[in-house]
């Protein structure tokens, strides 16, 4: 929506929004905790309440909006197939595209936890909508496994309605979630925070009967004899989102291995000309204000794009994660940018009094003193004007951690 | 009422006989314990037709191993199910296993197995690009194939069904008792009478045969553990890729499915509780580092998508036990059928009801037996026109609720109400694939559950994963 009501703003004309839900607003409907907006509209607002702002301006634009219509196709003609109940099969040819599908949530598979398959392993998310959406509850004794924010936040929630909520087991000796939410949705509430622990087995033939956590040891293997059961009937993961890019691969868009999001420039151009990215389909985001921003300049490069027609060549520089860096969005940098250019990026793990280090091919352009850095919280960092002029094609950003003694 | 013929097991084995068995003028009944057919060793296996050189020459397991392959395609045309003729190779890694190739070759002619050959390396590298280099030499055996076992049962039992057999599930026979003319079996639904009683109860057929006074079966679960992969490993290899058996053990296989993920292994653990079908870390580990053995480096753990684990019925005798017993005259034995229990289930299927109906004195066929089951509508196979097509019938055709497999309500709901349809998630997961896919129904569950809950009228904290006590939700929040 961000990304529709700017590029209508800057004057494309024929816009359509093609939604696979009932509703607008992604996650965001079942996000009804706080949080959101402190940094874009200077408010504590509901998930639905921040959706609710954008959901008022795109009824009062003329942008289309199809609802219950999901994307089954994109083409690398930029012809968009969808299908849904009411339109049935459509398609689309547009002159330019935003990707902004999202994320979904990693499931049991994917950890392979040993054990046996019963009732009651789900993903914190689908926890969250049987609770937020359907008003049902899950399960009544509750052992989360990952603290990402979804997982920390339904700590709380299944304990403010009644269930017990016995531990947060996190694999990593940090917690992938924002400090403020384990503060808020743990601590507030006695919920033991389990690092380096995970869960190694599950019993229970019909419904989850308990688990069995244990230690890991620095190579994240579980060390044998510290094994404890923990009687439960339902365990959430919140074990990591994935990018949800199916249709960015079959549009031919090259993606990167780390963010699992499509590789992209300063304006979130993708691989495919013409084809922008922004959200969580491009990296896992931990503020919508983020996200917003991101969507906007999206807008900016397909409205950009579809004046000029996409002839212009663009010569990039590359941006690269060095030490105690894990990725960086985005991947390269247009040297003919004129705007500042911001960096997201994550780092790799926490560090404390450490200083944040940005050279231009090889020379250092920005040194941060920061004293606190951890995985679960998205840092940017911007370039100025004054650094971008030195970029020359083929220039290397480079961004990384250095820790003081 | 007296039934003709009752059949204990819906698992692939009983699913195929009632089919067979409703060919003929008869009264039948198939009974399962569980909410679903295909709920035991039928679900989770490796889902190989394998071509038939495996066993013993002359022994059950040979001869209907040979005759189910040849009936396969056939029979899997007929029911709708998929079928996919990819051939096989055994890998040998050493001149070493060189005998042990001659020998499986000898032995595979000796069954009638057809077109085997062994293939140089030069060969098989052709067929196969991702086999390790180590590869010396390979069996190929062009005859062998991959099905959706469970998908198999399913079919088969909704063709009983609409060809007049009765189906009972959440069923379990727990004593019988010998009347005049019949059995009576006494099951969690109540009696149920038969002429002749099928044990078809995979590795509860020793359970079953005891109710009837037949000790002379003894069954053992021997545990198999796997792990499925997503479709983007599914063209690792082509054909399924065996290991060369040594004096070390069998190894593990490394195969397409039918549905184009990539599955890994089994194991093999003889273990004592019969209904244990939990993984465990060893036995993954195992079939892992098995597996890179024949595909180095092509696969780990970042593309798994779900583990699971089968139990063979393995019978002392090392071979199937097909027949009326000898202590229980009433009774029919289809047990101890272990692996290649899935290639030869048509056959056996054929030949028991062949048996049943001579025993029972019935010759007149069901004129109106129809031998076809449509294959369910599956959205994502059809062209645009197609697609644009059916919404327009049917707009619940154009309502996507699985994403990852792209699996429409329209699907779901006819799932639901095919005969014997499902009742349960899984049940819908096994006949539509809905949350089968990467994200494992983390996105449709809720949805399948809403469907299910307004299809059968029942309400929401009534919908299980897989019927009994797997409830997924206790009842309203605050
Ligand atoms: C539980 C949770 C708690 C959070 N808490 C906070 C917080 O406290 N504060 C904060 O600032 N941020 C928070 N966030 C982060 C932030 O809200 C999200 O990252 C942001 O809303 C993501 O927006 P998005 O548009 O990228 O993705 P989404 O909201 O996921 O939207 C993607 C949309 O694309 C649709 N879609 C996908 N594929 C298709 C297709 N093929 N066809 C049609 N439609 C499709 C989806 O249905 C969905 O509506 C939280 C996130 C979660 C999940
Ligand atoms: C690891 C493994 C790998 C295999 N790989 C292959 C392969 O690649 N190719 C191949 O051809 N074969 C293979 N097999 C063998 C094949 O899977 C089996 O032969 C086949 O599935 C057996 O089917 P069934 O119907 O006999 O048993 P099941 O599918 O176990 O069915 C028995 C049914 O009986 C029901 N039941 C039990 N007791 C009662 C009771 N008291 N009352 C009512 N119902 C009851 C059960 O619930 C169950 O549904 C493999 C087996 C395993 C374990």
């Amino acid at each position: 929506m961000a990304a529709a009501l700017k590029a209508r703003e800057l004057g494309v004309e024929k816009i359509i929004i093609l939604e696979r839900s009932e509703t607008l607003g992604g996650i965001l409907e079942q996000c009804i905790h706080t949080g959101f907006g402190l940094h874009y509209f200077k408010e504590e607002l509901s998930g639905p309440e921040y959706a609710g702002r954008f959901i008022e301006q795109i009824r009062q634009s003329d942008i289309d909006v199809k609802t219950n219509t999901m994307v089954i196709d994109i083409d690398s003609d930029k012809v968009v197939t969808a299908v849904g109940p009411d339109e049935g099969l459509l398609k689309i040819q547009a002159k330019a595209i935003i990707l902004a599908m999202g994320c979904r949530e990693r499931p049991r598979g994917a950890l392979s936890i040993p054990g046996h398959r019963p009732a009651g392993v789900m993903t914190a998310g689908t926890a969250q909508k049987y609770v937020n959406i359907d008003g049902y509850m899950p399960g009544r004794k509750i052992v989360i496994l990952g603290s990402g924010d979804i997982g920390l936040i339904m700590a709380r929630r299944m304990t403010l309605e009644g269930a017990e909520v016995k531990m947060v087991c996190e694999l990593m000796p940090y917690s992938g979630g924002l400090a403020r939410n384990i503060v808020q949705c743990l601590d507030d509430y006695g919920i033991p925070l389990k690092l380096s622990c995970t869960v190694v087995d599950i019993h229970g033939r019909e419904r989850v009967e308990g688990v069995t956590i244990a230690k890991v040891d620095e190579n994240l293997r579980p060390i044998k004899g510290t094994e404890e059961y923990v009687e439960c009937d339902t365990l959430l993961l919140s074990v990591g989102l994935i990018p949800e890019n199916e249709l960015s691969k079959s549009a031919g868009i090259e993606l990167n291995c780390i963010t699992g999001g499509p590789d992209v420039d300063e304006m979130r151009e993708t691989s495919q000309r013409g084809v922008f990215a922004c959200g969580n389909v491009l990296q896992v985001h931990d503020l919508v204000d983020y996200v917003t921003l991101e969507a906007q300049i999206a807008a900016e490069g397909a409205a950009e794009y579809i004046k000029s027609g996409g002839t212009d060549e663009k010569k990039y520089a590359y941006a690269v994660h060095q030490e105690g860096v894990r990725y960086i969005v985005p991947q390269k940098i247009n040297i003919a940018s004129e705007k500042d250019v911001d960096l997201y990026f994550r780092v790799c793990r926490i560090y404390k009094n450490s200083k944040l280090i940005v050279k231009i091919d090889g020379e250092t352009v920005i040194s941060k003193k920061k004293p606190k850095l951890a995985p679960g919280e998205m840092e940017t960092i911007k370039l100025k004007k004054d650094m971008l002029s030195k970029l020359k094609e083929d220039s290397i950003v480079e961004i990384s951690v250095e820790e003081s003694l | 009422m007296i039934y003709d013929v009752a059949v204990i097991g819906a698992g692939i084995i009983g699913a195929l006989t009632a089919r067979e068995l409703a060919r003929y003028k008869l009264n039948a009944v198939l009974i399962e314990k569980c909410n679903d057919v295909a709920m035991g060793t039928t679900k989770a296996n490796s889902a190989i037709v394998h071509a038939g050189f495996d066993a013993a020459p002359g022994s059950n397991k040979a001869i209907f191993n040979v005759k189910g392959a040849e009936l396969m395609p056939s029979v899997t045309a007929e029911l709708g199910v998929p079928y996919s003729n990819n051939g096989s190779l055994v890998v040998a890694f050493s001149e070493d296993e060189m005998p042990e190739l001659e020998n499986l070759l000898k032995r595979g002619i000796e069954n009638g197995v057809k077109e085997l050959r062994i293939l140089s390396a030069e060969e098989l590298f052709e067929l196969e690009p991702n086999i390790s280099k180590q590869a010396v030499a390979a069996l190929h055996a062009p005859t062998a194939g991959i099905v959706c076992p469970y998908e198999f049962a399913i079919a088969a039992t909704e063709n009983a069904v609409s060809n007049g057999i009765e189906f009972m599930r959440n069923c379990e026979v727990q004593a019988v008792e010998k009347a005049e003319d019949c059995s009576v079996l006494k099951t969690t639904q109540g009696d149920i009478k038969a002429r002749v009683v099928v044990n078809a109860a995979g590795v509860f057929a020793d359970d079953i045969a005891r109710m009837f006074g037949d000790d002379g079966i003894s069954i053992i679960a021997r545990k198999g553990e796997y792990y499925l992969f997503d479709k983007a490993k599914g063209h690792v290899v082509f054909h399924t890729v065996f290991q060369c058996p040594t004096p070390m053990g069998k190894g593990v296989l490394v195969t397409p499915t039918v549905d184009g993920n990539l599955l890994i292994g089994p194991t093999a653990l003889d273990i004592e509780d019969k209904n244990d079908t939990s993984t465990t870390y060893p036995g993954l580990m195992d079939v892992l580092n098995k597996a890179h053995k024949s595909v180095p480096e092509i696969i780990n753990t970042r593309d798994v998508i779900t583990a699971f684990s089968g139990l063979r019925a393995h019978s002392k005798t090392h071979d199937f036990i097909i027949g009326f017993s000898e202590k229980a005259p009433s009774l029919y034995n289809l047990a101890g059928i272990e692996s290649p229990g899935l290639s030869a289930a048509p056959a056996i299927a054929v030949h028991a009801a062949e048996e049943i109906v001579k025993k029972l004195g019935i010759s007149d066929l069901n004129e109106s037996f129809n031998p076809v089951r449509e294959r369910p509508i599956r959205f994502r196979y059809l062209d645009d026109e197609e697609m644009a097509e059916l919404i327009k019938k049917d707009p619940r055709y154009g309502h996507i609720i699985c994403r990852c497999e792209t699996i429409t309500e329209g699907e779901i709901v006819e799932a639901i109400h095919a005969p014997a349809g499902a009742r349960d998630i899984d049940g819908v997961k096994r006949r539509t694939r809905a949350g089968m896919g990467r994200c494992q129904g983390g996105f449709c569950s809720s949805k399948v559950l809403e469907i299910l809950s307004r299809e059968l009228n029942i309400p929401y904290e009534e919908v299980t994963k897989a019927g009994g006590e797997s409830r997924i939700l206790f009842g309203r929040t605050k």
